[in-house]
């Protein structure tokens, strides 16, 4: 190997040592790092060296930000020249649930004027909890001409008219992926401004819109773009027209359907189960809005090699589930509503042997009065059948300690163990306990965890349980849990991997606050509502860390000493500047 | 098994009493009931909490405490939980609406000049098209494709329905959601009233 000739002169600490040991060349240093994917490798790989962070920041094509208010676009730009994809993410996770204030901020207009500056050759947005408008759409649309791939899942502030102008003028778009957002639906007429010309598009989904759509300029556009793989409908779309886009698209890898249930003819049924029984690249199935069980039998010839299916908007009964599933032996992924009940997850159980996710959603979450739904014993029977399961999502009104005892030794490869007891602050239903002993159970059997989210009635001894052993915990949301100042003090203090921390309606205070001092920095962020945290507390945490941002939003007639609401992360752009009236920045 | 939701009564001054702990925890607790039975522990956020009151489907526990005498306790939300997207919500609202009636949505259909009239289930319906297409099959009629401008012109015939507020509408001009929810039976007018009605 020969010595390298240094492009960018360097002060490496280890200079003694690098110049003893011949290094590569930093074209192939570039070259080799270029294969790495994953940002959390790259940033080990950043931390090596002097040589190995430039090396690293010139190859970097892909850059993840977790926090949008973490970094500037400015500092983003200055290290990394060469990006031509960005994946984004805005709000607090609570936001999602209306916790979060109007106008709170996350505008990514800031980031697409820098990015039109030093990126002109970018490809892909992706947006989490951004808010963005038809400004910036039609922005984002005329000034990357290489613009290929938009994605904006539970974003707001925009309209179909931003839509359109991505339709229209992307002239190389290959993915519009628009999922659960906030969307001003002004009507269905943006879909027809992707010009007759246009053949590029491989996933389309716009599920989340309502308004009907001009279905010829839908099927013409589908029948062009041959190398669809995605295409995810909504509501309007009616089976027939579904049958009509299947004939032209049965290269399909992931359909959406449009609404399951008109009537059909009979041979308008024949005609549907045919175009499904073509698309034989299926493997994930979704929409199905409003579907009648005695349509789900076209479905038959797709459910053999199914492995995502998603009827968490169906409501299903558990007999029309059984026999839906009796043909789905491959599935690893299933959301559905709890209107299949605890038996229609035995049927689960039996079924899926290879499921490795289950999400279960309550069809009807603010009634008290439902009689239905699913309990512990449908969760049971799932982890009698489905060993491998690593992510579940469980919505229901009762649970007990030992049910839970016995999923987890059923399946001990839980990384995301996400389970929403209804009513807050309820105990083990049967021996009136508190909810401790099932979160033990999770997390002394399953080593792997890396998300949990707990309910029911807490003490401080579960936030003890999951300092001792959830070492591997990376996000933790807790609600209406715990007993004093002590249970946050274990969760800091054990859980070393924490990134994430999210906290509503639980009795931890300043102590509990300050015990994380040195640890926010290691993570993204913490948010802290209804809780006992005070203004004083917050302001002390401010001061001894400078390169945190603490913020606080105030409720109107709160008392003025109390946090209402705490958002703290770690920023190396200092405090934002776009925060709006009730967000106070310490 | 069936469970009867209990409330507590939120009234109370003891739940209002600013302390943070578990929504009925402490000293004052209730005693519990043997039978498992869903205690309505909410801890409500003042100024968002959407109190809707269902008297009829409410019952009252008297928790330990004496209370002085509150009204029956309102059914109270608390706000973001349990934890489910807005879109999602929408969603499940929407065809909630749907199964409401239980055995289907059944609304009069007359066609002016019919000796009598007949009933159709909106709900077997997803949207206009098909809705349109049934009627023309039950009446033996040609009604025609609607458009925003023109409504139905061209045809002899106007389906129209009666809206909660008793004025009769052209069919198609609201979202399908909106007009099963509020459509209240149909009518097909015919002849010159009918493309009277597409040129308004």
């Amino acid at each position: 190997m020969e010595p390298s000739e240094l492009k960018r002169s360097k002060d490496s600490p280890n200079s003694d040592e690098s110049t003893r040991r011949s290094s590569f060349p930093d074209e192939v240093l570039e070259r080799v790092l270029s294969l790495l994917k994953s940002h959390r490798d790259r940033s080990s790989v950043s931390l090596v060296c002097k040589d190995w962070y430039n090396a690293e920041r010139w190859s970097r094509t892909h850059v993840f930000i977790g926090n949008c208010y973490s970094v500037s676009p400015e500092i983003v730009a200055r290290r990394f020249p060469k990006i031509r994809s960005v994946t984004l993410k805005g709000k607090p996770r609570f936001s999602d649930f209306n916790l979060v204030p109007e106008n709170w901020g996350a505008d990514i207009h800031a980031w697409l004027v820098v990015f039109a500056a030093k990126y002109p050759f970018l490809e892909e947005l992706r947006l989490k909890r951004m808010a963005i408008s038809d400004e910036s759409l039609e922005f984002l649309a005329v000034s990357f001409p290489n613009f290929k791939a938009l994605s904006l899942l539970s974003c707001d502030g925009f309209s179909t008219n931003g839509l359109a102008a991505i339709a229209t003028h992307c002239k190389n778009l290959t993915e519009l992926d628009i999922q659960e957002n906030g969307i001003d639906d002004k009507g269905g007429s943006w879909l027809s401004c992707f010009p007759e010309s246009f053949t590029s598009l491989e996933v389309l989904n716009f599920a989340n819109l309502s308004s009907d759509i001009n279905f010829d300029a839908l099927e013409r556009l589908v029948g062009r773009c041959k190398s669809m793989r995605v295409l995810k409908l909504n509501r309007s779309v009616s089976l027939e027209q579904l049958q009509r886009l299947l004939v032209n698209a049965p290269q399909l890898a992931e359909l959406g359907t449009g609404s399951f249930s008109e009537e059909l003819t009979f041979r308008q049924y024949v005609e549907l189960e045919s175009a499904l029984s073509n698309c034989q690249n299926m493997h994930t199935l979704y929409g199905l809005w409003d579907a009648k069980g005695i349509y789900l039998p076209a479905l038959y010839p797709v459910c053999t090699h199914l492995t995502f299916l998603n009827l968490s908007y169906a409501a299903l009964r558990s007999d029309e589930l059984a026999k839906l599933l009796a043909h789905c032996p491959r599935l690893k992924r299933l959301w559905v509503l709890d209107t299949v009940e605890d038996k229609g997850l035995e049927a689960v159980g039996l079924n899926c042997p290879l499921l490795e996710e289950l999400r279960v959603f309550p069809a009807d979450p603010f009634d008290e009065e439902i009689i239905h739904g699913v309990t512990e014993a449908g969760f049971v029977a799932v982890s009698f059948g489905c060993p491998r399961l690593q992510y579940v999502l469980y919505f229901c009104r009762q649970m007990t300690n030992a049910a839970v005892a016995t999923i987890v030794q059923n399946c001990p490869d839980f990384t995301h163990f996400r389970l929403c007891i209804m009513n807050p602050g309820q105990p083990d239903y049967i021996t009136n306990e508190p909810m401790d002993e099932a979160f033990g159970a999770v997390v002394k059997t399953c080593t792997k965890l890396q998300r949990l989210s707990v309910s029911g009635r807490l003490t401080d001894l579960t936030f003890e349980y999951i300092g001792r052993y959830a070492k591997n915990l990376e996000t933790l949301s807790v609600a209406f849990a715990g007993s004093s100042d002590w249970g946050m003090q274990c969760v800091m203090g054990g859980c070393s991997k924490l990134r994430k921390l999210e906290i509503r309606d639980c009795p931890f205070g300043n102590a509990a606050l300050l015990s994380g001092l040195e640890k926010y920095e290691s993570m993204r962020s913490l948010w802290m509502s209804a809780c006992n945290v005070t203004m004083n507390g917050c302001r002390l945490l401010a001061r001894e860390m400078p390169r945190l941002n603490v913020e606080v939003m105030k409720e109107d007639g709160s008392d003025d000493s109390q946090a209402d609401k705490v958002y703290v992360y770690r920023s190396i752009a200092g405090p934002r500047r776009d925060a709006p009236p009730s967000v106070l920045t310490l | 098994m069936e469970r009867r939701v209990n409330y507590e009564n939120d009234l109370n001054l003891m739940a209002t009493e600013p302390r943070l702990g578990l929504p009925g925890c402490g000293d004052d607790e209730p005693q519990r009931k043997t039978n498992p039975s869903i205690r309505n522990n909410k801890r409500t956020v003042p100024e968002i909490s959407e109190v809707s009151s269902s008297e009829s489907n409410s019952s009252i526990t008297m928790s330990g405490s004496d209370d002085q005498d509150s009204p029956p306790p309102a059914k109270e939300q608390v706000v973001g939980w349990p934890p489910i997207r807005s879109n999602r919500k929408n969603c499940l609202q929407s065809s909630k609406r749907n199964e409401v009636e239980g055995m289907g949505m059944y609304v009069k259909v007359s066609v002016d000049g019919a000796p009598y009239l007949r009933k159709i289930d909106l709900k077997v319906y997803g949207r206009y098209p098909q809705l349109l297409k049934a009627l023309e099959n039950m009446f033996k009629l040609t009604i025609g494709a609607y458009s925003k401008r023109e409504g139905y012109n061209g045809s002899d015939y106007a389906p129209t329905y009666e809206d909660k507020d008793g004025d009769w509408m052209l069919v198609g001009d609201v979202p399908w959601e909106m007009f099963i929810s509020s459509c209240k039976r149909l009518r097909i007018m015919k002849g010159s009233e009918a493309r009277g009605l597409g040129c308004v």
